[in-house]
C-alpha cells in the first residue's frame, strides 16, 4: 500500500512549499490527542529521519514515519473546501471510528 | 444523529506546537549560589515548582558519597561540616573560572583542587575529580526531575539565569552544565533582567531599572536601561561576600555577648545559634520585638536594636549601589523602578534605605526568593512558542564587553562594541600585510582597551590557503556572531578563493566579576594613555612597513642609485629603525617623512625602469 495525494492536495502542497521557500515535502503522522485517541499531523519536512518512509505522489515527497504508517497506510490526502473552511482531509481506510469533537479517530 | 465530520487539517511548521495541542513544557531555572529554583507557566499563571515536601528552594549543595551516589540539596548542605571535601557548596563561584582564579578563592573554600585540561579546575572527591560544570549539572538534574514530575512529561527546554557580569566562559560553562543534565537551554538570561521581566517592566516603553539583589551570601546591584524592549546593562556592582547570612552572624554574636556565654562554640552549637538568629531575624520583619532564649539566658531583641546591628552591612550595600550609579553615568532621579530580589530584602530597614537612596518605592509584591526564576519561566514560555503572536516580547540583551580582533601592532580592532544588542552579526574586511602572504592568524579578544595585551584573549585560529597576492589585494571577510546567549563564533573567509576558517569561542576559563568591572574602569581611566599608545603603535607599524618596502626595493633595483645616493637612504633608514623601537610618536612620524623624501627620486627612477622594462621590445601599436 502507499500514501497518496489527490490532485487538489498536491497543488496546494506545492503552492505552500513555494510560498515557504524551502522544504522537502510534507509529513503525515499521527499523535495521541482528543477523545478517541489519535489525531492527524501534517507538517513541512526539512530533514528526513532514518525511520521515515518516503512516497512520491504527483512529483511531491510524502513522508511518513514507521510508527505512523501502521495507522495511515492506504490513506489518500485530499484538499477540500467545507463551507467557509479550506483544509486537508485524510481519507484513511484504517479508521474504525471518529470522535464527537472532530479532533481524533480510532483504528 | 448525524456524525460530525473530522475537522480539516492545515500544514504546520515542523516542531511547531499544534494550535489545539498541548503547550510545550518549558521552565525557568534560577541557578543560585546558595539556593536554586525552578518555575513554569501553567494556564497563563507563573508558578514556582516545589519538591515532594513542598519546599521551593533547592540548596545548591552537592555531596559525593563513598557508595557512588550523589546527594543534592538540604541534606548535602547539612554534611558540609562533617564531610567538607566531598560536599561542594557555592559551586557557582567556581564555574567557568580558571585555576588561578580559583586558587585566589580557594582560601575560603576547603576543597582540594587540581588543574584539569584547558585550565579548568577540578575538585577532588571520593568519586574522583569533578569539574564545576559536573557539580552544577547535578543540581540541574534534580531540578529537571522536579519539573518533569510536576509537569508530567519531558521538558522541552529551559531558560537559565546567570549574573549580568558573567562573561563568555562562565555562560558557556553554565550552558554545558545544562546540556550535561539533559536540559535544552532555550536561552541564558541575566538575573536582573529576569527579575524585571517578572514585574512586567519589559512591557514599558523605556526607563531605568535598578535591581537590588541581596541573597544569602552575595550582593549584586544592576542598573538597566530599557529602551524599545531592549535591556541594556549600564553597570553592575556588588559585594561577593555580603548577604543575609551576615545578618544572622551579627545577631548570633549579639546573643553570645548578651548571654555572656563562651565564644568558643562547637560547630553544632554554632549551627543551632545561627539557626536561632535567622529565625529571630525573620520574625522581626513582622514583629517589633521578639524574645530570644539561649541556655539559661532570655532576652528581648527589638527591631530598632536589630537595625543598629545590621546598619553597617546595609550601608555597605548602599555604597555599592552608589558606585554602580556613578559607573552607569545616570542620575538617581532617572530611576523609574527598583526591583527587590533575594530573601534579605524582606527586612523592612533594607527596603526603607533603598527607597531613600533612589527616592523610589521598591517593588516587593513578588516573593523576592522566587522572582528571578519566575521571570525566567515567562521568558521560557515565550521562547517555547506557547504564547502565540507574542514574539515581539522576546527579550534582547546586550554584550557586556567589546569583542574584537588583533590587528598589526598588537592593536585591537573592535568588531562588536560593548552594549550592542544581541543576537548580532557584524562583518569587517581585512587584508594581508605582506606580499605573497598565504595564511593569517586571527586573535579574538574581549575588552575595552586599545592594546591587545590589556584585553582578554578569547581564541586564536588561522586562515590558511590564501592564494599568494600582493599585500592588500586579498579580501578577508571576518564575521563575528553573538547568539542570544551571548556566545561568540567567528568566521574568516577569503573572498577570491573561498577558503574559510571558523572558531566557536569556548574559552577555557573566564573573568571574575571584579575583573570585568576592573577592565571597564581601566578603559575609562586609561582612555588618554590608550589613545597615545594607539597612535604610537600605528606610527611604529607605518615605519616598519616603510622600512620593509624600501629594503625590498633596494635589493631589486639598488643599481639605479649611485653610492652617495645609496648611503643617504641607508642612513635615513637606519635612523628610522632606531626611532621605531623607541616611543616618541612625533619623532617617528617626522622620520617617516624624511625617508619618504629621501627615497622620492629613487621611487620615480624605479617607476621609469619598470615602465621601460614593460614596454621593451614591443611595438607602439601593441600598446
Amino acid at each position: 500500500m502507499a500514501i497518496s495525494l489527490t490532485e487538489a492536495a498536491a497543488d496546494h502542497v506545492r503552492r505552500s512549499l513555494e510560498k515557504r521557500g524551502k522544504g522537502e515535502g510534507v509529513r503525515l503522522g499521527v499523535k495521541t490527542t482528543g477523545c478517541s485517541g489519535l489525531g492527524y499531523v501534517l507538517e513541512y519536512v526539512d530533514d528526513l529521519l532514518d525511520s521515515d518512509c518516503v512516497f512520491e505522489s504527483h512529483g511531491l515527497k510524502v513522508v511518513v514515519d514507521e510508527d505512523s504508517l501502521d495507522f495511515l497506510d492506504g490513506t489518500e490526502l485530499d484538499f477540500v473546501r467545507e463551507g467557509i473552511n479550506e483544509g486537508f482531509k485524510f481519507n484513511n481506510p484504517n479508521v474504525r471510528g471518529e470522535c464527537g469533537c472532530g479532533e481524533s479517530f480510532s483504528v | 444523529m448525524k456524525k460530525k465530520t473530522m475537522s480539516l487539517v492545515q500544514i504546520v511548521e515542523p516542531d511547531a506546537p499544534a494550535a489545539s495541542g498541548q503547550p510545550r513544557l518549558a521552565v525557568g531555572i534560577d541557578l543560585g549560589t546558595t539556593n536554586s529554583l525552578i518555575a513554569t507557566v501553567r494556564e497563563g499563571q507563573v508558578v514556582p515548582l516545589p519538591d515532594e515536601q513542598g519546599c521551593f528552594a533547592l540548596a545548591s549543595a552537592v555531596r559525593y558519597l563513598q557508595d557512588d551516589s550523589v546527594s543534592v540539596g538540604h541534606d548535602a548542605r547539612q554534611c558540609a561540616s562533617c564531610d567538607p571535601l566531598n560536599c561542594i557548596l557555592s559551586v557557582k563561584r567556581l564555574i567557568g573560572r580558571g585555576v588561578e582564579d580559583v586558587q585566589q578563592l580557594g582560601e575560603q573554600m576547603p576543597y582540594r583542587f587540581q588543574a584539569g585540561e584547558s585550565h579548568m579546575p577540578l575538585i577532588e572527591t571520593v568519586q574522583g575529580a569533578k569539574s564545576p560544570v559536573e557539580v552544577s549539572a547535578e543540581i540541574l538534574k534534580v531540578l529537571r526531575h522536579r519539573g518533569e514530575l510536576a509537569l508530567d512529561g519531558d521538558l522541552f527546554g529551559a531558560v537559565i539565569t546567570v549574573p549580568a557580569y558573567f562573561d563568555d566562559a562562565q555562560r558557556q560553562a553554565t550552558k554545558d552544565a545544562a546540556t550535561l543534565a539533559g536540559i535544552k537551554v532555550l536561552r541564558l538570561l541575566n538575573e536582573p533582567t529576569a527579575a524585571a521581566v517578572a514585574y512586567g517592566l519589559d512591557r514599558q516603553a523605556e526607563g531605568v531599572v535598578v535591581v537590588y539583589d541581596l541573597g544569602g551570601g552575595t550582593f549584586d546591584v544592576s542598573i538597566l536601561r530599557l529602551s524599545q524592549g531592549v535591556f541594556e546593562v549600564l553597570a553592575t556592582g556588588g559585594d561577593s561576600a555580603l548577604g543575609g547570612d551576615d545578618f544572622d552572624h551579627v545577631v548570633a554574636d549579639w546573643i553570645v555577648q548578651q548571654s555572656g556565654s563562651s565564644t568558643d562554640l562547637s560547630p553544632g552549637e554554632q549551627r543551632t545559634l545561627l539557626r536561632m538568629a535567622c529565625d529571630l531575624k525573620e520574625a522581626l520583619s513582622q514583629a517589633e520585638s521578639v524574645t530570644a532564649s539561649y541556655g539559661d539566658w532570655q532576652g528581648e531583641l527589638t527591631r530598632s536594636r536589630f537595625e543598629q546591628l545590621i546598619e553597617p552591612l546595609v550601608s555597605r550595600s548602599l555604597r555599592a549601589c552608589r558606585r554602580a550609579v556613578r559607573d552607569s553615568g545616570i542620575d538617581t532621579g532617572e530611576v523609574t523602578a527598583v526591583v527587590m530580589v533575594g530573601g534579605s530584602t524582606r527586612v523592612p530597614m533594607v527596603r526603607e534605605r533603598v527607597a531613600q537612596l533612589f527616592d523610589c518605592q521598591p517593588l516587593t509584591d513578588i516573593d523576592p526568593d522566587k522572582v528571578v526564576a519566575m521571570g525566567a519561566a515567562i521568558q521560557a514560555d515565550i521562547l517555547a512558542g506557547n504564547q502565540s503572536g507574542n514574539n515581539d516580547l522576546l527579550l534582547l540583551d546586550v554584550n557586556p564587553l567589546s569583542l574584537g580582533l588583533e590587528t598589526m601592532g598588537e592593536l585591537v580592532e573592535k568588531i562588536i562594541p560593548r552594549n550592542t544588542t544581541i543576537p548580532v552579526s557584524r562583518t569587517q574586511d581585512f587584508t594581508t600585510a605582506r606580499d605573497g602572504q598565504t595564511a593569517m592568524a586571527l586573535h579574538v579578544v574581549q575588552g575595552e582597551r586599545e592594546l591587545v595585551s590589556d584585553c582578554r584573549s578569547l581564541a586564536r585560529f588561522e586562515l590558511r590557503g590564501i592564494p599568494p597576492m600582493v599585500a592588500g589585494a586579498a579580501k578577508i571577510r571576518v564575521t563575528f556572531q553573538v547568539d542570544a546567549d551571548g556566545l561568540l563564533s567567528v568566521t574568516a573567509r577569503e573572498a577570491r578563493s573561498g577558503v574559510e576558517a571558523h572558531v566557536e569561542v569556548k574559552p577555557s576559563y573566564g573573568l571574575s566579576d571584579e575583573a570585568v568591572s576592573r577592565m571597564l574602569e581601566e578603559s575609562m581611566a586609561h582612555a588618554e594613555d590608550d589613545r597615545k599608545a594607539r597612535g604610537l603603535r600605528e606610527q611604529q607599524v607605518n615605519a616598519g612597513r616603510l622600512l620593509e618596502t624600501v629594503r625590498v626595493a633596494l635589493q631589486t633595483d639598488g643599481d639605479l642609485l649611485d653610492v652617495a645616493e645609496r648611503a643617504l637612504i641607508d642612513e635615513q633608514l637606519e635612523l628610522l629603525e632606531q626611532l621605531a623601537s623607541a616611543d616618541d610618536q612625533g619623532a617617528i612620524a617626522r622620520q617617516v617623512q624624511k625617508v619618504n623624501q629621501a627615497t622620492h627620486e629613487f621611487a620615480s627612477r624605479r617607476m621609469d625602469a619598470t615602465v621601460r622594462r614593460a614596454f621593451a621590445g614591443r611595438q607602439l601599436e601593441e600598446l
